[in-house]
Formats: C-alpha cells, sequence, structure tokens
C-alpha cells in the first residue's frame, strides 16, 4: 500500500484509535423514560408537529411533516404518548423545537415491520423508490443530513452516471459504517441498488478506505454474486469522506465551485444512508433508529449500538458504562467534525454517526502564526486558512471572497495541523458566516 | 475559539485532536541542529566565538523579553522570550559575524535585529525581513571596518581574538588582523592561485565568519532538520543550485569555466541556503512560490559576487527577497479545488 497515493490533495493521517470500538457485535441501548425527537434533523426547513400533548402513538407514526421542498418527514422512534413539545437541547448546540414522547414498553411489542418479496421491489419504479424514501424521512446520514429524496431527484436534464456509496468513514474513532457492512453487507448493497435504480446511475462504486480489512472482506465476499458493481479500496486519510474529496479520490473529477456533484455526473450517498434506504424500500421502514458509534478511552464498554432517534445521550452513555467525569467531554460525530455537547439531555439524531468521550485538552493561548504554511499544505480544498483567518482579523470581506472561503468544507485539518494551535477553522467558519451576513445586508 | 456553555465551563470546539507539534518545539529543533557549526566554529576560532555566540543569544533573548513586556494586549499572544525564536536570532547573528567582532558591536547588532527588525514589525511571524540578516546588514554598514577588512586565519591568534572582543575601540583589529582574505575575496580579485583546498572549505578550516565556513557542520544541522521535517529541500537546492549553475556559466574568464564550488563552498551561500532564506516567517508558503524565491535570490547572489562591489552577497539577496515575499506568495496560491475550468476559461 505504501505505493499508492491517495488522489485527493492534502489532507492528514491522525492515529485512527478505531480499535477501541471495533467489533462485528452490534449492540442496542434502551431509550430511556423520555426521548427527544427534535423537529430539524436536517438541512431546510423544519418540519412542523403534527401531534399534540397527550396524544397516544405508535412506533413509526408521523409526529412531524415537511414545511418545504427541502424538509423531510420527523417519524416517532417509540411508542408511546407526547409529554411535551417544546424547546430541547439539540446536537447543534442551541434549544431546539422537539416532540418529546414518554415509551411505552408495552406498546413497543404491537408494531413490527414485514419483508416485502423481492418482485414487488422489482417492480418499483424509479418515483416509487424516491417517494417510499421521502415517506421514510432518510437524510444524509454521514453528517451533512441533507434530505436524501431531494439528492435523489436531480432537477431535469442532469444525468447521474455514477453513484458513490461513502463507506470511506475517515473520521478517527468511527466505526459505525464498518459494524453496519460487517453485520449489513448484502442489505446495504440492495439499498444502493435502489438508490441506483431511482437515479438511473450506469456505474455503482463502493468506496471504502484500507484499514478497514473485516469490512473490506466482507464486502468482497457479498459482491461476488454480484456483477456490476465496483469496490474501490481507498489509502487511508481524513478526509476522504468528504463527497468532494472521496470523488476526487474515485474518479479523479473535481466537483466545480460552488457546484454539486451532480455537475460531474456523480452522486455520493452515505452507507447508512443506504441501509436506511433498504429498510424503507423493503420494509416500508421509517429512519428511526441508526447504528450509532459509542467510544472514548474511559468507557467500559464501547461498541457500535442501534439506538432509536431521540435517545438521550445520558441514557446512551449510561448504558456504555460511563462514568461522568470533570475533565472528559462528550462530542457528537467524530474527533475532526463533531459537535461538543453542552448539556447531557441532548438526544441522538439522523445524522449522530458517533458520540464520542474525549479528554477535555487545557486551552492554550494562540501562538501567533509563523507562516510555517501547513495549513495550506494540509487543506483539501486548496484554500489558504492563515490568509483567511488575517483577512477575517481585518474585517476585509473582498479579500475573503478572493480567497474562496465559501469552498471550505469545514473538515478541520487547517486546525489540527497548526503549530501554533491557532483554531483556524473556527475562524473559516466565522469568516463564511461574515460573509452570508453580509450578503444579506446587501440584498 | 472556546464557548462558554451553561456551567460557564469553558468547552472546546472541534477538532479534539491535533498534531502533536508546537512552534516552540519547531523553533528549539533548529537551535539544536545548529550545534554541530557552533563547535566547529568554537574549535576554529576559539573561546572568543564562543563568547560572541553568548553574548548575541544573551541579548536577543533579553532584548526580546523587554519587547514582550511592553505588549499590553492580553488576549494575543506575542511569543515567549524562551519560544527558541530569540535563540536562533542570536545564534545567526553570530554566526554571520566575523571572530573579530568586540562585544558592543554584537550588542548593538542584537537590537537592530531583535528590537527594529522583528518587534517594530509586529514580533514573532509578523517580521518582513529576517532578523539575523538585518542585524548583520547593520554592522556592515555601520562597522565596514571589523565586519569585511579584518579577517584571521582559522585556529589562530585567539589572543588577539580575545583582546579584540573586550576592547572599546578599533585599535587592535587594525593592527592585528590585516592580512588575510576569505576565499571569496580571492575569488573576488581574480586570485584562484591563493584559493584554499576543497577539502578545507567543506571542512571549514579557512577564514569567514563564524558559522558560515563549514560546511560539514551546517549540513549535519540540515540532515537533522530535514529529518525532522523543518525545512524541506525547495529553498536551499534551488537557492544553491542557482548560484551554482549562474557561477560556472559566468564566473569564468570564458563561459561555463566558472569556479562553481568555490562560490558553494566558499562564503555563506551554504549557511544562509538551509538557515536563513528557509526561514519559516520570511520566506513564501507554497513549493512554487519558495521556488521563484530561492531562484531570484540565487541570481541577487550571483550578480553581486561577480559584478557588485562586495565580495559576498548571500545576506543583501535573501534580505531583498525577503520584501518580495508577499507579492510572491499573492501569485503563487494553490489552485482552489473546484476552480480548474474557471482558469482554463481566464487564462
Amino acid at each position: 500500500m505504501l505505493f499508492i497515493k491517495s488522489k485527493f490533495r492534502g489532507g492528514v493521517h491522525p492515529k485512527d484509535f478505531k480499535d477501541i470500538s471495533r467489533d462485528e457485535k452490534l449492540l442496542s441501548i434502551d431509550p430511556g423514560d423520555e426521548v427527544i425527537i427534535p423537529l430539524v434533523q436536517h438541512i431546510g426547513a423544519p418540519a412542523a408537529p403534527n401531534v399534540k400533548k397527550g396524544d397516544k402513538i405508535v412506533r413509526g407514526d408521523i409526529i412531524g411533516t415537511p414545511s418545504g421542498f427541502i424538509s423531510s418527514l420527523i417519524h416517532s422512534s417509540v411508542a408511546g404518548t407526547v409529554k411535551d413539545i417544546d424547546l430541547r437541547p439539540h446536537p447543534l448546540g442551541k434549544n431546539m423545537m422537539s416532540v418529546i414522547v414518554s415509551p411505552d414498553t408495552q406498546a413497543e411489542e404491537r408494531s413490527s415491520y414485514k419483508p416485502k418479496p423481492q418482485q414487488q421491489v422489482d417492480a418499483l419504479s424509479s418515483k416509487d423508490i424516491v417517494s417510499l424514501v421521502q415517506k421514510a424521512g432518510i437524510a444524509g446520514m454521514g453528517g451533512a443530513s441533507f434530505p436524501t429524496h431531494v439528492k435523489l431527484s436531480p432537477p431535469k436534464g442532469k444525468i447521474i452516471e455514477t453513484l458513490i456509496i461513502n463507506s470511506a468513514e475517515c473520521e478517527p474513532y468511527l466505526t459505525a459504517d464498518e459494524t453496519l457492512v460487517r453485520n449489513h453487507a448484502g442489505e446495504i448493497i440492495k439499498g444502493a441498488k435502489a438508490i441506483q435504480k431511482a437515479i438511473g446511475a450506469k456505474r455503482l462504486i463502493i468506496a471504502i478506505e484500507d484499514n478497514k480489512p473485516e469490512a473490506i472482506s466482507v464486502l468482497r465476499k457479498a459482491l461476488f454474486e454480484e456483477g456490476a458493481i465496483e469496490l474501490i479500496v481507498l489509502p487511508t486519510r481524513y478526509p476522504q469522506g468528504g463527497e468532494k474529496q472521496l470523488i476526487q479520490a474515485v474518479l479523479y473529477k473535481e466537483v466545480p465551485s460552488g457546484g454539486l456533484p451532480m455537475d460531474v455526473q456523480a452522486l455520493v450517498q452515505n452507507t447508512a444512508t443506504a441501509f436506511a434506504v433498504y429498510e424503507a424500500v423493503y420494509y416500508d421502514k421509517p429512519l428511526i433508529e441508526r447504528v450509532v458509534t459509542v467510544t472514548g478511552h474511559n468507557l467500559k464498554q464501547p461498541g457500535n449500538y442501534r439506538i432509536k432517534i431521540g435517545t438521550k445521550l445520558r441514557d446512551v452513555l449510561s448504558q456504555a458504562g460511563y462514568e461522568e467525569n470533570p475533565s472528559s467531554l462528550a462530542v457528537m460525530g467524530g474527533p475532526m467534525m463533531g459537535l461538543p455537547v453542552i448539556d447531557m439531555d441532548t438526544p441522538v439524531i439522523k445524522s449522530t454517526s458517533g458520540i464520542l468521550i474525549i479528554d477535555k485538552v487545557r486551552l492554550k493561548k494562540e501562538f501567533p502564526c509563523i507562516r510555517c504554511g501547513r495549513c495550506i499544505e494540509h487543506c483539501p480544498m486548496g484554500l489558504s486558512p492563515t490568509e483567511i483567518a488575517s483577512s477575517f482579523n481585518r474585517k476585509d470581506m473582498d479579500g475573503l471572497n478572493d480567497l474562496h472561503v465559501t469552498d471550505c468544507i469545514e473538515c478541520g485539518c487547517c486546525s489540527y495541523v497548526c503549530p501554533a494551535g491557532i483554531p483556524l477553522v473556527q475562524y473559516l467558519k466565522l469568516s463564511k458566516w461574515e460573509l452570508r451576513k453580509n450578503a444579506q445586508k446587501k440584498s | 475559539m472556546p464557548k462558554k456553555n451553561h456551567d460557564n465551563k469553558i468547552i472546546q470546539s472541534a477538532p479534539f485532536i491535533s498534531a502533536s507539534d508546537s512552534v516552540t518545539r519547531i523553533m528549539w529543533d533548529v537551535v539544536i541542529s545548529l550545534i554541530p557549526a557552533i563547535a566547529l566554529s568554537i574549535y576554529f576560532f576559539g573561546i572568543a566565538s564562543a563568547f560572541i555566540i553568548m553574548v548575541s543569544v544573551a541579548s536577543c533573548v533579553a532584548f526580546d523579553s523587554f519587547c514582550i513586556s511592553f505588549r499590553t494586549n492580553k488576549n494575543i499572544s506575542f511569543g515567549s522570550p524562551f519560544d527558541g525564536s530569540a535563540v536562533i536570532t542570536g545564534i545567526l547573528l553570530a554566526f554571520n559575524l566575523p571572530a573579530t567582532v568586540p562585544w558592543w558591536l554584537v550588542v548593538i547588532s542584537s537590537a537592530v535585529a531583535i528590537i527594529v527588525t522583528k518587534h517594530f514589525f509586529g514580533g514573532i511571524g509578523k517580521n518582513i525581513f529576517n532578523p539575523a540578516l538585518a542585524g548583520r546588514i547593520f554592522a556592515m554598514h555601520a562597522w565596514p571596518d571589523y565586519m569585511s577588512a579584518s579577517w584571521i586565519p582559522p585556529r589562530s591568534q585567539w589572543e588577539d581574538l580575545q583582546a579584540s572582543f573586550f576592547s572599546l575601540d578599533n585599535s587592535p583589529v587594525r593592527e592585528a588582523f590585516q592580512s588575510y582574505a576569505t576565499p571569496l575575496a580571492h575569488l573576488k580579485d581574480g586570485a584562484l592561485a591563493k584559493m584554499p583546498a576543497l577539502s578545507d572549505m567543506f571542512l571549514g578550516n579557512i577564514g569567514g565568519c563564524l558559522g558560515e565556513t563549514s560546511v560539514l557542520a551546517l549540513l549535519l544541522g540540515a540532515l537533522f532538520l530535514l529529518f525532522k521535517k523543518r525545512i524541506t529541500l525547495t529553498i536551499p537546492l534551488t537557492y544553491i543550485g542557482t548560484v551554482g549553475l549562474l557561477t560556472w556559466i559566468f564566473g569564468g574568464q570564458k563561459l561555463f569555466t566558472g569556479p562553481f564550488l568555490f562560490h558553494i563552498l566558499g562564503g555563506g551561500l551554504v549557511l544562509g541556503a538551509f538557515y536563513m532564506a528557509t526561514d519559516m516567517v520570511t520566506s513564501p508558503y507554497t513549493a512554487k512560490g519558495q521556488f521563484i524565491f530561492a531562484a531570484l535570490a540565487g541570481v541577487l547572489t550571483t550578480l553581486i559576487r561577480l559584478k557588485g562591489g562586495f565580495p559576498e552577497g548571500v545576506s543583501y539577496s535573501i534580505f531583498f527577497m525577503n520584501a518580495l515575499v508577499p507579492i510572491i506568495d499573492r501569485y503563487t496560491r494553490i489552485r482552489i479545488y473546484g476552480t480548474r475550468k474557471e482558469k482554463e476559461k481566464n487564462g
């Protein structure tokens, strides 16, 4: 593998710590005495609640309806009673409108999903598949949470030639996609084929990084009977699982600045999303639970858990054997792009791929930039983070535009490598925010 | 950037892991890499060399902490006098001085290097010019007697050197050290017959500034820096290569007969190329920019050495190119992902 150079530029290769949670077993976690299901779990307009306090609901019932084209349905992950509809902690770090449900464990038993025969699935048209995906409320499960049915309905005239299933899972510590592959490779492939059918792609590629040998061999076996699906094993490097980087690594193409993957006739879907599509198409099952890596250095039972959407972090962590301790920090997502958790009542949502317990690092005062250029060298987008940071400090909006800060994918490589400890990615995020604010003022 | 949570505890934001490296480590690695050259300079020029280096380092660190103590903005770090950067400036400044200089010349040059060149421009990371080079150039113009007219052969006159170091006027220098010339001075005069053996030039057994003579020691340190990934070869190879090529073509009586090895080994080129031009703060960000920076510095050095009034041109060339770094950076930015077509259309 030494001689294979990754095809995307920049990036970093941190120690991955995947062994902590790496295991074939998929464990499960019970929701606590209430689940908090936010009405915002996707990019776009928030869903509007269609239940009220005191309503009895069963698992899979719709509790939020889309309020725009780019929006998503929200389903209840448990059977029970609607306790309240109110502002509750959200992984994004602020309180958001959520439906709070008290689960009723006896009612749980009654609702289950039955598989459809293969012929029935084969008879589905591409429109049928998209509408099943929409009905299941699926939103990208890799992190960006773009409503999947929108992604599967490209505007007229756009042809999508290649579908890439993203199993790269380049974030250190996380093994959720890997474990999903090891347990459900066949189902993921079926889901991927359904997506392929929906968009009419000719090529179907599954891309995975070479630090997951078990998952690769499972995929090889599963793909042995299938023709026409390519498995591409990539040398491990972060952020290979970024949509733009993956397209560059797999297809040697660059998505134009400001454009979408479909501009290079490609579509990327996350592994977990493909699995959710499988469940939606074969079982009519909405997205109400997902596999989450629960990991970190001081957990008793790190591993991968099937967790119901809305389960509070507190309940997850207590079942994974975590003792709260002031020197640790809980993070939702991976260590490179995850969000710090402020409130332990924050729920698991559709895009939560991992819960990570990490040691708090003493915050150092940032040292002045010594122009070492590492942030530029490692930026996968070819940006110049240090120059962007200084333009930001000067409030030089034109400079920020010239430096293409809007192309930043916020992967955090710049902050990771900076020897001066400058939080560069935060400067870039703030710059993007300032630019957006400025543009709004003008219009 | 820290964000406060409900309990007023400071929490971090992503990324939560980082490559374990720091500016201080980078700087001290450079200091370590200079140790072989320090040892050999003491071997060739005696205890006076140790005095010069110590005074230079001590005054640089003192001026640095003096300037930092004046910074009042508590939210911004201005570095620390012990981050290693002032120590590097001190060593490199001493390396750029002849063994015959008195202590006060060293102190004043350090003040120019640290106070004027580093802190007037904003402190560590903000300086446009390499502080050690600015200190040397200042000394060359303020005290030409000491800086370019008084050389000694290696391993000789150590007592005279010490007397000169502690003296306040320049009479010891005038009396004791007037008879020796550096290889570059011979080259300037066209006296190729008087050139020392190449092996002596490689080991450092020649006249010159404290740290520049021993190519061997400098390369040892450079290997360490390369191994630790503190420098890349772009700047040193381009710089030395350009000077070598141009002096080979134009340095002799006829074209393509120039004594390029003498030019590479005889003066401050190796010191300048590996330790001064590679200074992160005062060199371009990208490999492309670094290539342009180093190639132009090589052209300038050759011009000064062959056509200019001074035998040596390394410090002026790097100093001049330092001023061009912002504009080089501006035009050598990396192509941003997804802008290929845009460029093809425009260009």
